[in-house]
């Protein structure tokens, strides 16, 4: 009797536990569970099939994550949202135009990209993280209005120099008036697909190759660590890994089995091995001395000042980091596309990335390559559905245009107020106590 | 009033100088051109009255310390809806524009309550927080220009759903403040054209310039400015921080509405749609070229400010074309200077350590 009652106690505790537990959760998630639901309601009604969807959101996965990775290292040296990710891929363009002027195919004119973009996206980083230094405190707004300020520069250059000025010849690639780049620039002669046709596995085999370097990984950790007493939390977090993936390898198994539209998506390997080494080298920096000066950096300029860290020094590295990273992220983007428009492939770069950070959950300052690719699924989800959605619901595809671009600046303001305000409070009790 | 003049020359430090000496050298070469250098000048006017009272926006918010208001839109949003409830009720001439005024002043209130609401929240963060909300704003009006219950047919789409892109205001009050007591000097047909004064449209922009000088002199204009100042002062003398914003917030968001019917009426079309979102650039990018900072601004500073850069915006179209074929250098032009001028004067406000 007595044993009854203390066991009905313990359960009701454990209960009150958990739903502590799971307001806190849902309180800290509410931005990216908004938006889970969100997304989920306007697929029901764009009354898109699955197969499609999955295809045309892997699509965007392996275009997009690129220039979201970009954000988070100037996030953690305590910079903010980098909007300034445009100069990046600037650089990334000025390397593709000059390639696609001297027509070089494939992979070799994409390496050429890439090495042309890095001394562009050095200097154009080196300047932004002194523009940055000197706007401590405003730093996004600052990179925000430098985004818009590099886009003028960027037309002088581009649309009233170059033929005129600056001497090129192309009748492909130059207006009829033989001054300024075209408005779009087909890039079919030169990187077009590069990355993408490399290797490509349909998307039941590639779910089965990921599951399976998944369970490695896993095992070769806990190999490693055998010695090691493991924490409670990495060993719940590896079986949780390990179970995921088991239900993605008897998925695929069953898929493959079957004449599944599924089949059919084709997964480009080299894409997306190119944003797991993205990820891997962010984890691997943090690690490194660096990666723990820029973290205390952004704890706490002070701090990091008074123990002989050249926090200036350790910013701008942060920002030619992200900078490179947003070049080499755009120039992946636009061999996928295969067109560039001259004038405005660069210019939403910046909010895109950065709405979809946030709604991964990531603030202004935390984030994380899991929220990032999170927010690229929930975003490209909403940007997906929302016109389809729009029209199904309202009858007017716009309204859902108009919609999607709503919710990227919405939740751009709403998690930069949150964030303002959060920090007020935490200011005004550290005043009273 | 000599030390006025004075300090007047002695604020113009290095941008403004180089504002000041590159538009004099475009307005020399428009006359060398052959352009007609009065009718530049007529349009420079026009323009100073039709865009002073937005960038005039800017004293109040800047003064009582929330610094930029990038959030301008948010106020543009509310004058769009009092000049389309003006046409909808079928009213023309002077009292259109009256009913216009009538109808976006207190709604510019109450957003601008809320507005100053959030602000009061953010503070530090101000100017990022408003710039979203403004560009939020802006895109979440673009769904309500579709599916707000306006039915005149001057507004909407003949066929679908929805109000029009632009709107045209003739027949309604286009020009009604620029063509009110105008007078030209000079012969329009001449080769540097004809001076024509907008006397009802600098006599609007005046008046409400000299209603802000009052307010400012007034009680709260100084409580406003106290807080503004130095918000520790202002809580140690009793004074409510947070009010003295609010009161900064809502005048400047009432004003953006004002102003954007004085801009709708002299260019004789409204722009609906994604047309607000970079007005709240344009209007902070001519306050800092008149010489304020994120922290300072003057009345004298709007109408400078509103002069040299809309002048810059005016001259620079006709002799581009005539210098360069091709490209689009005005507005390459406007985008580089009004950016610059905002980044200057944020790596201005130090932070620098």
């Amino acid at each position: 009797m007595q044993n009854q009652k203390n066991d009905k106690k313990e359960l009701d505790i454990d209960l009150l536990e958990i739903s502590e537990v799971v307001k806190k959760f849902l309180v800290a998630n509410m931005v990216t569970m908004v938006f889970a639901i969100l997304g989920i309601v306007g697929f029901m009604f764009s009354g898109l099939s699955l197969p499609f969807f999955v295809s045309e959101l892997l699509i965007r996965m392996t275009r997009n994550s690129f220039l979201v990775l970009a954000l988070i290292i100037p996030v953690l040296a305590g910079m903010g949202l980098n909007f300034a990710i445009v100069l990046g891929a600037m650089a990334g363009q000025v390397a593709v135009i000059a390639v696609t002027h001297w027509e070089i195919p494939g992979v070799w004119g994409l390496l050429l990209c890439m090495a042309l973009s890095v001394p562009l996206a050095l200097v154009f980083g080196y300047l932004t993280g002194k523009l940055l230094n000197k706007t401590k405190g405003k730093e996004m707004i600052a990179s925000l209005i430098l985004a818009f300020f590099a886009n003028g520069i960027y037309q002088l250059f581009f649309l009233v120099l170059l033929g005129g000025v600056i001497p090129m010849q192309n009748e492909v690639m130059i207006l009829s008036g033989g001054v300024g780049l075209r408005v779009s620039i087909n890039l079919a002669t030169s990187i077009k697909d590069a990355a993408d046709h490399i290797w490509r596995l349909s998307l039941p085999w590639s779910a089965l190759s990921f599951s399976a370097l998944t369970v490695m990984y896993v095992g070769i950790r806990r190999y490693l660590n055998r010695a090691k007493k493991m924490e409670e939390r990495t060993i719940r977090k590896h079986l949780v890994y390990v179970a995921l993936v088991s239900i993605l390898a008897l998925w695929s198994l069953y898929i493959m089995n079957t004449d599944s539209m599924f089949n059919n998506i084709r997964i480009p390997i080299v894409t997306v091995i190119a944003i797991i080494v993205v990820c891997i080298f962010t984890t691997f920096i943090l690690k490194t001395k660096l990666g723990q000066d820029l973290k205390t950096v952004g704890q706490d300029r002070h701090i990091a000042t008074a123990s002989g860290i050249d926090a200036n020094r350790i910013r701008i590295i942060a920002i030619i980091i992200s900078t490179i990273l947003a070049a080499w992220g755009q120039i992946f983007f636009l061999q996928k596309m295969g067109i560039l428009l001259t004038y405005g492939a660069h210019a939403q770069v910046g909010l895109f990335a950065v709405a979809a950070l946030l709604i991964g959950g990531a603030s202004v300052s935390k984030a994380t390559i899991g929220q990032a690719i999170l927010g690229v699924v929930l975003f490209h989800t909403i940007f997906i559905v929302s016109p389809l959605a729009g029209k199904n619901i309202f009858g007017d595809a716009q309204l859902g245009e108009f919609f999607r671009a709503f919710v990227a600046y919405g939740v751009v303001g709403l998690s930069l107020a949150m964030h303002a305000w959060g920090k007020q409070i935490q200011a005004g009790n550290s005043l009273k106590s | 009033m000599i030390t006025r003049i004075k300090d007047l020359f002695t604020d113009f430090d290095l941008p403004r100088l180089l504002i000041v000496a590159f538009l004099s050298t475009l307005l020399v070469l428009a006359f060398f051109l052959g352009l007609p250098v009065l009718g530049l000048l007529t349009d420079m006017l026009n323009r100073l009255g039709m865009f002073g009272v937005l960038v005039l926006a800017m004293v109040p918010a800047i003064v009582a310390g929330v610094g930029l208001n990038f959030g301008l839109p948010l106020g543009i949003l509310c004058g769009l809806i009092g000049g389309l409830v003006s046409i909808e009720l079928d009213l023309s001439g002077g009292w259109a524009f009256a009913a216009a005024i009538a109808v976006a002043v207190p709604l510019a209130t109450l957003v601008g309550l809320g507005y100053g609401w959030l602000l009061n929240r953010v503070k530090g963060s101000e100017m990022m927080v408003a710039t979203y909300v403004g560009f939020a704003g802006v895109s979440l009006m673009c769904i309500g220009w579709i599916m707000l219950p306006f039915r005149s047919l001057e507004m909407v789409w003949p066929i679908g759903k929805g109000l029009r892109v632009t709107i045209a205001l003739s027949g309604r009050y286009e020009r009604v403040l620029n063509d009110f007591w105008d007078f030209t000097i000079g012969d329009p047909g001449s080769s540097t054209g004809a001076l024509t004064i907008p006397t009802g449209l600098l006599l609007f922009f005046g008046a409400m310039c000299l209603l802000m000088w009052l307010f400012l002199r007034s009680r709260m204009g100084i409580q406003m400015k106290t807080v503004g100042d130095n918000p520790k002062f202002a809580v140690t003398s009793g004074m409510n921080v947070n009010r003295g914003r609010m009161i900064g917030t809502i005048l400047s968001t009432v004003l953006a509405a004002v102003g954007i019917l004085a801009f709708n009426q002299g260019f004789g079309f409204i722009q609906l749609y994604t047309a607000p979102m970079f007005m709240g650039f344009t209007a902070v990018a001519a306050i800092l070229i008149g010489g304020a900072t994120v922290k300072k601004a003057s009345i004298s500073n709007a109408i400078i400010g509103t002069f040299l850069f809309q002048g810059l915006l005016v001259v620079s179209l006709p002799v581009a074309n005539q210098i360069m074929q091709g490209g689009n250098l005005a507005e390459i032009s406007r985008i580089i200077i009004s950016n610059g001028i905002i980044l200057y004067a944020l790596s201005q406000v130090g932070g620098g350590e």
